[in-house]
C-alpha cells in the first residue's frame, strides 16, 4: 500500500519507541528499580503501531495489563509514562496506578488493566459515548487471545454487534496465555472466526507486519466511523518477552524464539522501506538516535521525580459533586 | 429542606420513577439502561412502548418519552452492559444501569470490583466514573435465596463505590437524584418489599445528601438504627415501645457508604443504647460494623452491649414460614430494644 514519508517515519518511530521504552524497562527491572511487576511488549510493536496510526483525536482505546505499547501508540508521553512505572508522583497517574494501570484519559487512552478481560465492556461503554454524543470517534479494544477466552469478551461482542456499536476488538495472538499456549486454549485455529458468531465482519492479519495490520484496521475503524458497526482483528503477534518480566519462559523453545525473532516487525520494515527507496538508512538511524535521547531522558526525568506525599495515600477515591 | 414543598402521596416505584424522568430531562447525557426497562426492544408494536417497564415497572412510561437511543434495553450480559456502564460514565455520559437483582453482581463482580470503583484512584484522580448502579435488594417477596439478598456491605467493603437506601418516596427520589449529580459510581439499593408503599413526595427537583442519616424519631431511651426496611420496621418498634414507656429514637441510614458515624454516635451519646437491625447477614454485615464503630468511638456512652437484629447466617429460605422467620420485623426490634433497657 501507498503511505506517505511522513506517515512511514511517524510507523517507524513509534515502533522503535515502543521497543526501546521496553528494553529499558526491562533493563532497569533487572536492577531492582522498578516496583511490583512488568508485562512488556516488545516484539509486538507493529499491532499497537499499525492499529494506532488510524486514529484521531476524540478517538479512545482500551488495553491489557501489557499496556506500554498501547500508551506509547496512542501518544503517550513517555516521561509521565517511565515516571508512574518508577511510582513516582510525576508518573501519568501520579504513582497511583503503576504499570498495569497506566493511563492518559485525555489523550484517549483508558488505561492498562490488570484483569484479563476487562476492557472488552469498557470499550463497549466509550464507543457507546461516542455515538450517543452524535461523535464519529471509535474505541479500539486491544485484548490478548487469553482474554478471548473470558466471558466478558463475548458478552461485548454481541452487545457491540445488536447496537452498532463503533468498536474494533483486535486480538493479539502471541501464542501463549500466560504459559498456556493457545493451540490448548482456545478451541479453534483463528480467533477471528469468532466474528461469524456475533455477525460481524472479522480478519486474521501478520501481527509482525504493520502495513497489514495499518490496512486491516484503516477498513474496520473507516467502517465502525461510518456508523456500520463493530469488526474484529485478529493480529498474529510474538511476544520476546515473558508474561511477565521473571518469568523463566519454560514454555518457549529457542527454535521458536529464534524463528519469530527472524520475522522482527522493525527489522523488516527497515529492510521493505530501504529496499524499496521510500525512506534511508541514514533517515531511520537519525529516528534511532533521537528515540534513544528521549527514553534516557524519561529514565532521568523519572529518577530525579519525588515519590508521591504519603497524604496522597487515599486521595483521588471520590471526585467532587458534579455540577 | 428550607423551602416548604408542594407534597403529593406517591408509591416509592413512582418517586424513582419521577427521578430519573426529572434528571434525564434535566441532563441530556444521562441514559437508561437494563433487562427489560422498557422491554420488548425491536417489535414494531413496540417501538416508542414498552413490555414491562422494568422487572417491578418502576421504569414504566420513560421510554415513550425519551426514546429507545436513551432507554436501552440490554441482553442478559451484564459484565458487558454494567462494564459499559463504566466505560459510557468515563468517556461522557451519566448511565443509570439496573443490576435487576443484586445478587447477579456475581455476573459482573469485576465491573465494578475491579473497574468502576477503582479507574479514578489508579489514573491519579485523572477520570470520573459518574455511574448509577440501581438493584433490587431484600427479601419478603418468598423469592427465594438467588432473588433475595441483601448486598450492600459487598458493595460498602469497596473503596470507591458509594452505597444508599431509601425507605420511603421521598427519600428514594431525593437520594437517586442526588446519585445522579454525585460524579462518583453510586449503587442505588432498592427494596423489593417496598415499591408499592406510599408516602408523601415533594414535587419539583431536589436532592437528599448522600453521607447524611436522618433522625425519624426523637427519643431518649435508646437508639433504634436502620436502613431501608428495617428502618420502617424501627419506627413501627418505636410506637410500640412507646406504649410500653421505652422512648425510642430512630435513625434512618439512608447512605450505607459513606456512613453518618456522627449522627448515630450524636444519638448513642444521648441514649446509652442501641439496637441496629439490619437485613443483611451477620458474618461482615451492616450491624456488626456499626457496633464495632461505637465501641470503637463511642464506648463512653454505653450502658448496656450492643443488640444486632440481623437473619441469621444462611441463604435466604423459600417458605413463607422460614422467610418470616429470616427477616427482621418490628417484634424482633421491639425485644432487642428492651433488652437494652434491661427489661
Amino acid at each position: 500500500m501507498q503511505l506517505d514519508k511522513a506517515t512511514l517515519l511517524r510507523l517507524y518511530e513509534t515502533m522503535v519507541t515502543i521497543r526501546m521504552f521496553e528494553d529499558r524497562v526491562k533493563e532497569e527491572f533487572a536492577k531492582g528499580r522498578i516496583p511490583g511487576f512488568v508485562h512488556l511488549y516488545a516484539g509486538e510493536e507493529a499491532v499497537a503501531t499499525g492499529v494506532c496510526a488510524n486514529l484521531k483525536d476524540g478517538d479512545t482505546i482500551t488495553s491489557t495489563h501489557r499496556g506500554h505499547g498501547h500508551c506509547i501508540a496512542k501518544g503517550c508521553d513517555v516521561n509521565g509514562m517511565m515516571a508512574e512505572i518508577f511510582g513516582k508522583a510525576t508518573g501519568l497517574c501520579k504513582g497511583k496506578g503503576g504499570s498495569m494501570h497506566i493511563a492518559d484519559v485525555s489523550k484517549g487512552m483508558l488505561g492498562a488493566n490488570g484483569i484479563v478481560g476487562g476492557g472488552p465492556p469498557l470499550a463497549c461503554g466509550a464507543a457507546l459515548s461516542a455515538k450517543l454524543l452524535g461523535t464519529d470517534h471509535v474505541c479500539v479494544c486491544f485484548f490478548g487471545d487469553g482474554a478471548a477466552e473470558q466471558g466478558t469478551f463475548h458478552e461485548s461482542m454481541n452487545l457491540a454487534a445488536i447496537w452498532k456499536l463503533p468498536v474494533i476488538f483486535v486480538a493479539e495472538n502471541n501464542g501463549f496465555a500466560e504459559s498456556t499456549p493457545v493451540s490448548y486454549h482456545c478451541a479453534i485455529e483463528n480467533i477471528s472466526d469468532r466474528a461469524a458468531g456475533y455477525g460481524i465482519p472479522g480478519a486474521s492479519v501478520d501481527g509482525m507486519d504493520v502495513f497489514a495490520v495499518y490496512e486491516a484496521a484503516q477498513q474496520a475503524i473507516n467502517r465502525a466511523r461510518r456508523g456500520q458497526g463493530p469488526s474484529l482483528i485478529e493480529c498474529k503477534t510474538y511476544r520476546y518477552n515473558g508474561h511477565f518480566e521473571g518469568d523463566q519462559q519454560l514454555y518457549k523453545t529457542e527454535e521458536l524464539q529464534k524463528t519469530m525473532m527472524e520475522r522482527d516487525a522493525i527489522q523488516n520494515f527497515r529492510q521493505v522501506t530501504t529496499e524499496q527507496n521510500l525512506l534511508t538508512n541514514e533517515e531511520l538511524d537519525a529516528v534511532d538516535a533521537r528515540v534513544r535521547k528521549a527514553i534516557d531522558d524519561a529514565v532521568a526525568f523519572a529518577d530525579s521525580s519525588p515519590y508521591p506525599a504519603l497524604s496522597e495515600v487515599d486521595t483521588d477515591v471520590y471526585a467532587p459533586a458534579m455540577a | 429542606m428550607a423551602v416548604e414543598m408542594k407534597t403529593r402521596v406517591v408509591t416509592v416505584a413512582e418517586a424513582i420513577n419521577e427521578a430519573i424522568r426529572l434528571e434525564m430531562r434535566r441532563n441530556p447525557r444521562v441514559i437508561l439502561m437494563g433487562e427489560d426497562v422498557a422491554g420488548g426492544a425491536t417489535l414494531e408494536h413496540l417501538e416508542d412502548d414498552e413490555a414491562w417497564g422494568g422487572v417491578m415497572g418502576v421504569t414504566k412510561g420513560l421510554v415513550q418519552e425519551f426514546g429507545r437511543e436513551r432507554v436501552r434495553d440490554t441482553p442478559i450480559s451484564e459484565s458487558a452492559f454494567i462494564g459499559a456502564a463504566v466505560g459510557a460514565a468515563a468517556t461522557g455520559l451519566v448511565p443509570i444501569a439496573e443490576l435487576m437483582f443484586c445478587s447477579f453482581i456475581g455476573s459482573c463482580m469485576d465491573t465494578l470490583l475491579n473497574q468502576g470503583s477503582k479507574i479514578r484512584y489508579m489514573f491519579g484522580g485523572k477520570a470520573s466514573i459518574p455511574v448509577v448502579i440501581r438493584t433490587i435488594i431484600g427479601g419478603g417477596f418468598r423469592a427465594a435465596a438467588q432473588h433475595s439478598m441483601v448486598l450492600y456491605p459487598i458493595f460498602a467493603h469497596i473503596p470507591g463505590l458509594k452505597v444508599v437506601a431509601a425507605s420511603n418516596p421521598a427519600d428514594a427520589k431525593g437520594l437517586l437524584t442526588a446519585a445522579l449529580r454525585d460524579g462518583n459510581p453510586v449503587i442505588v439499593c432498592e427494596h423489593i418489599a417496598m415499591y408499592q408503599l406510599k408516602g408523601e413526595m415533594p414535587e419539583g427537583e431536589y436532592v437528599v445528601p448522600i453521607g447524611k442519616a436522618a433522625v425519624t424519631r426523637e427519643g431518649k431511651d435508646v437508639t433504634l438504627v436502620g436502613v431501608s426496611m428495617t428502618a420502617r420496621h424501627a419506627l413501627t418498634a418505636a410506637d410500640e415501645l412507646a406504649q410500653e414507656g421505652i422512648d425510642a429514637e430512630v435513625i434512618d441510614l439512608r447512605t450505607i457508604s459513606p456512613l453518618d458515624e456522627t449522627t448515630i454516635l450524636q444519638s448513642v451519646a444521648k441514649t446509652g443504647r442501641l439496637v441496629v437491625a439490619d437485613e443483611s447477614n451477620p458474618i461482615c454485615g451492616l450491624a456488626t460494623h456499626i457496633a464495632g464503630i461505637v465501641a470503637s468511638k463511642g464506648f463512653q456512652s454505653l450502658r448496656a452491649p450492643v443488640e444486632l437484629v440481623t437473619p441469621p447466617h444462611s441463604p435466604v429460605p423459600f417458605s413463607p414460614v422460614l422467610e418470616d422467620a429470616y427477616l427482621p420485623d418490628p417484634q424482633k426490634i421491639a425485644n432487642a430494644a428492651r433488652k437494652a433497657c434491661g427489661r
